[in-house]
This record gives structure tokens, C-alpha cells and sequence, in this order.
């Protein structure tokens, strides 16, 4: 056999295990659609009747709207906070060449680097040992641990190639710190700092573990979908998954098209 | 050139803000500050806390009144349980991670190599999932392998056979791990790839090296810091798991964050969770220190 046949042999492996796995990945998504459109109360596969029943009474839900509702103020929250915070942590972790920078970097990373339901459940001690009431409050509290550290990251990589000699002309030139923020280093960073909100948006509506612990009576969606997993199925658990999935697709395609925008503004 | 710009410019700026702020934080050190603060409270005060619990009496809230390793004694003791959640927990992350790494590195290789403008569309499909709570993701599992499910109906519709029993099991477990954690193992195996200069590999080609050689001599030493971060990184999140557990398993194995849940909700033993959940953070937090320490993070993450 001859080097191209070889080579073209590996490729079509690759592929095809590519898009195995990628099959495999989306298969219980596809099943959690299918068990939201039938129409009876139990998921019998191949289904007999199909109807959109279960998503009307889940859009008609009073409990949803206000699980949907927790969840969107815990995640906008969390988007708020953790761009602000991640945005000078990138500064700190990729532009400035400071004394403890080295270590700071190490330290950023460490709750990425922890399992998220030991991570909550640590807090939930913290939280009542020191007798504060758990509510979704908390919950930003425990999902900015996870999430701050994320949206550093991933604004730092943009930093990185971000050239500071940029700065230090319009210094230079007599332009105020906050002016040199506002004109300069702001919208050289945008794309980076739009992908660190979508990262932190996505992360925290999707996010169960810490959640679970740190919430308290308040539910958000993946907390509540939980609850009725384990005790009392109804076709509203793979309805409400498949919305809730649909929600992010369409946040991540719109605010990947805002990335590129801004990728393209920015150069 | 650029560097020597930028320290010189790190100067003024450290310089001036002396001048103005008072000598005790430069720039790079003020802005670290609201993450420095963050993690304080919400990261270092709870895993202190949780370590000053594991000291305490059993079942008791005296924190700081009493001193004891009565409870690291009771999960070393084999007539207790826990011990056994404590193996399962760290044998089944083992496997994840032995088995993750061989899934996921022909897509990484193809990611870097060879999908081209593709390999976008590819990494975007492969990170969506990590937007999905992996309890919706896993409960359609659930959907898939239950009695009358999609698998089960589906070979009823074609052979008129029974699917064979697989929810409920240990090995469920296992598979409802590795596909939850895949993504942690991709990105990482990607990012140590595309660190590779594509000339050295073809330089090794020219001068004769095989197939295997170059991925034993250059791919996998010069890859292996992104390498050791998704081994790491799948480890550790693998033994804190518990959704697979309980979502798919059915509780068959009762894994250690279970446990530390128990301990800290309806036993109401703080102290006994806590102890559990020290030896899991020196676990994750000892590899974590050590591989840490040993990278380049710049490098990784700069590519400069």
C-alpha cells in the first residue's frame, strides 16, 4: 500500500470515529425531544401518537415560569459579576508583569480544578455555619467560584495577544487611564470579554451541582428537573430539559455571531 | 523588542501609580484583588472550615472545642462502609480517565491534523454539550436504555428481542462518567497538540522515523503538558462525581461525594462528611499543586 492510500485510510478512520462519538454525544438529547412529544403520560418508544401537549402545559406551568424565572436572575447575576471580575483577573493573570502573577495564575485555577458537588457542598457547610440563610443568593455566591475563574481564563487568552505598546502609545499621546481603558484597552478586549459572558451566561443557567447544595427552597431548572428524576416522572422532565437545551443553542448562536463581530471590529 | 517595551512600560505605570496610590499594590496586583477576594471567601473559608469539622467530635458542632481523628479513624475502619465508596469513587475515575484518553485522542489528532475548516464546527458541537446539565443529559440515557425505552423499542421493532438489562449497574456508571467528562479530556488533548510545531514532525518524517516513532519521540513528549491537564483535569472532577450515581446507577454504588451528602444533610454528621472531604481535596488538590507547579502556563495558554 502506498503513502497517499495510507494517509487517506487514517483520515477516513478519523472521521468516522469523529462522527460516531459525536452521534453518541447528541443521542440523549434526541431521546429527551423525543419523550417531550408523545402524547401519553409514560414514554413508550416507537411512539404511538405524537403531540406538542407537553410543551403547552409546560409553557402554561406557574411552577416553570418561576423556576425559569430563579434561573435567569441567578445566571445574569453570576454574567455580571463574573465579567467584571474575570475581566481585571485577565489583566492580573496575562498583561501585567507583577510580583505575584506566577502564583496568582496557579491560585485562579484551583477551583477549576475541584469537583463541582464537593465544591457545594463545602460552601453549604460554610454558608450555615455561619448561619446564613440558603437562598438563590447563595447559589451566585457558589456558581462565582466555578465561573470567575473561568471567564478569567478565557479573557486572558485574548489578553495574550493583546500588544501593550497600543497602551503605552496613547499614554504617550496624553490620553487619561480611565480614556485609555475606555478607547484602547476596551475594545481591543471585547470579543474576549463577550465570550467570557457567554461562557459565564451558559455555565450558570446549565449548572447543577452547586446548585443542588447551595440554593436552598429556591429551585432553578436543572435543580427541579432533578427532583422529579429521582421521584415522580412526568413528560415535563424531558420537555423542560429540551426547551432549556433549545435556550442555550439560541444564546450561543447569538452570541457567538456577537464574537465575531466584535472580533472583526476589533481588528 | 516588545518585551523590553513592555517591562519598560510596566515600570511607568508601577511608577506612577506609586506616586499616586501609595507603594503597597501595583497594577497587577490591584486587579487581581477582586478574584483574590472572591476566592478567600468563597473557596479557601469553606475548605478551612471543612477541614476544622473533620477535627471535630462525630456527630457533634463543636468546631474548635474538641480534637480528634476519631472520624478519618471511621473511614479507615473496614467494618464500616465508607471505605468502599472511597475505592469505588477512585477506581471508577481511574477507568474514565484510562479510557477517556483513548476516545478522545484520535478526535484531538484529527481536530489539530486534519478536519481543517471543519475542526470548528467540530469543537463547537463537542463543547455545546458542557451547556447542558449533565443530570438532562444523562437522564436521556435513562430514556435510551429504560424498559419500552428508544434501545428496547427499537429492538423490538426490528427482532422482537428484549434489550438486555444495563441501567441500575456499575458499569452504567462508568459509561454515564466517561460520557459526561469527555469534553474535559478533548480540549485539553487539542490544546497540547496544536502547541506542536508541525515541522519537527515532518523533519522526523523525512529523516526516516516511523508512524509510531514520531508519536513516541515527538507527538506525545512535546503534547504532554496538554496531555497531563485533561488526565488531570477528568481525575479529579471523575472522583467528585455523583449525578451518574444517582441519576443512572440507581444508587447501586454509593460513591463518595454521596456520602459526604449524607453526612452533611439527613445524618447530620458534619464532622464525619468533613473528614471525607478533606481526603478528597488533598487527593485532587495535591495532583493539582503538583502538575501546576511543573507547567509553563503562559506557554500553554499564550503560545508565545
Amino acid at each position: 500500500m502506498n503513502q497517499e492510500q495510507a494517509a487517506l485510510r487514517t483520515r477516513t478512520l478519523l472521521w468516522v470515529w469523529t462522527i460516531f462519538v459525536i452521534v453518541v454525544v447528541y443521542l440523549p438529547v434526541v431521546c429527551s425531544a423525543l419523550a417531550s412529544l408523545t402524547k401519553s403520560r409514560y414514554f413508550l418508544f416507537p411512539i404511538r401518537k405524537w403531540s406538542f401537549d407537553w410543551w403547552d402545559k409546560t409553557m402554561a406551568s406557574i411552577e416553570v415560569s418561576t423556576l425559569v424565572k430563579t434561573s435567569l436572575m441567578l445566571a445574569g447575576s453570576v454574567t455580571v459579576l463574573a465579567t467584571l471580575i474575570g475581566f481585571f483577573g485577565a489583566l492580573a493573570f496575562a498583561r501585567y508583569n507583577w510580583k505575584g502573577r506566577s502564583l496568582f495564575q496557579k491560585v485562579v485555577l484551583l477551583p477549576i480544578f475541584f469537583p463541582q458537588p464537593v465544591l457545594g457542598l463545602a460552601l453549604l457547610l460554610w454558608f450555615n455555619a455561619l448561619g446564613l440563610p440558603l437562598s438563590w443568593h447563595t447559589a451566585v455566591i457558589a456558581h462565582l467560584v466555578w465561573i470567575a475563574p473561568v471567564v478569567t481564563l478565557v479573557i486572558a487568552i485574548q489578553v495574550y495577544g493583546f500588544d501593550p505598546v497600543v497602551e503605552e502609545a496613547a499614554f504617550d499621546l496624553g490620553a487619561s487611564r480611565l480614556q485609555v481603558m475606555k478607547e484602547v484597552t476596551l475594545p481591543m478586549l471585547w470579543p474576549g470579554i463577550w465570550s467570557g459572558m457567554l461562557f459565564a451566561f451558559l455555565l450558570s443557567w446549565g449548572n447543577f451541582p452547586l446548585s443542588l447544595y447551595t440554593s436552598g427552597a429556591d429551585s432553578t431548572v436543572p435543580k427541579w428537573l432533578f427532583t422529579k428524576m429521582i421521584a415522580g416522572y412526568t413528560p415535563m422532565v424531558p420537555t423542560l430539559g429540551t426547551m432549556s437545551t433549545l435556550g442555550a443553542a439560541l444564546v450561543l448562536s447569538i452570541g457567538g455571531v456577537a464574537v465575531i463581530l466584535a472580533r472583526r471590529r476589533s481588528n | 523588542m516588545k518585551i523590553h517595551a513592555l517591562q519598560i512600560q510596566d515600570a511607568a505605570i508601577s511608577g506612577t501609580a506609586k506616586k499616586s496610590r501609595g507603594p503597597f499594590l501595583t497594577p497587577g496586583a490591584r486587579c487581581a484583588l477582586p478574584v483574590i477576594v472572591l476566592l478567600l471567601l468563597g473557596f479557601a473559608a469553606p475548605l478551612t472550615a471543612v477541614i476544622a469539622y473533620s477535627f471535630a467530635e462525630p456527630h457533634s458542632f463543636n468546631v474548635f472545642s474538641s480534637f480528634t481523628f476519631a472520624n478519618y479513624a471511621e473511614i479507615f475502619n473496614t467494618e464500616n462502609t465508607v471505605w468502599m465508596s472511597f475505592l469505588w469513587s477512585l477506581s471508577l475515575a481511574a477507568v474514565t480517565v484510562l479510557i477517556l484518553s483513548v476516545i478522545a485522542y484520535p478526535i484531538a489528532y484529527g481536530m489539530v491534523y486534519v478536519f481543517g475548516r471543519w475542526s470548528g464546527l467540530v469543537s463547537i458541537l463537542f463543547v455545546f454539550p458542557l451547556f447542558i446539565s449533565e443530570n438532562v443529559r444523562l437522564y436521556g440515557w435513562v430514556l435510551f436504555f429504560i424498559k419500552n425505552g428508544v434501545f428496547d423499542g427499537t429492538l423490538n421493532l426490528l427482532g422482537g428481542s428484549d434489550a438486555p438489562e444495563v441501567l441500575y449497574s456499575p458499569g452504567i456508571i462508568l459509561f454515564g462518567m466517561i460520557y459526561t467528562y469527555l469534553p474535559y479530556m478533548l480540549f485539553p488533548l487539542v490544546l497540547g497538540l496544536s502547541l506542536l510545531p508541525r515541522d519537527v514532525v515532518d523533519a522526523a518524517k523525512d529523516l526516516g522515523a516511523s508512524r509510531y516513532q514520531v508519536w513516541r519521540e515527538i507527538e506525545l513528549p512535546l503534547a504532554m503538558p496538554g496531555f497531563m491537564i485533561g488526565l488531570l483535569l477528568t481525575f479529579v472532577l471523575a472522583v467528585g462525581a455523583i449525578a451518574e450515581s444517582k441519576v443512572l446507577g440507581g444508587q447501586s454504588v454509593i460513591v463518595l461525594t454521596h456520602d459526604i451528602e449524607v453526612s452533611f444533610t439527613y445524618a447530620q454528621n458534619w464532622p464525619l462528611g468533613s473528614a471525607l472531604a478533606v481526603l478528597i481535596t488533598l487527593i485532587t488538590g495535591g495532583l493539582t499543586l503538583f502538575m501546576l507547579f511543573k507547567l509553563d502556563l503562559d506557554r500553554v495558554l499564550g503560545r508565545k
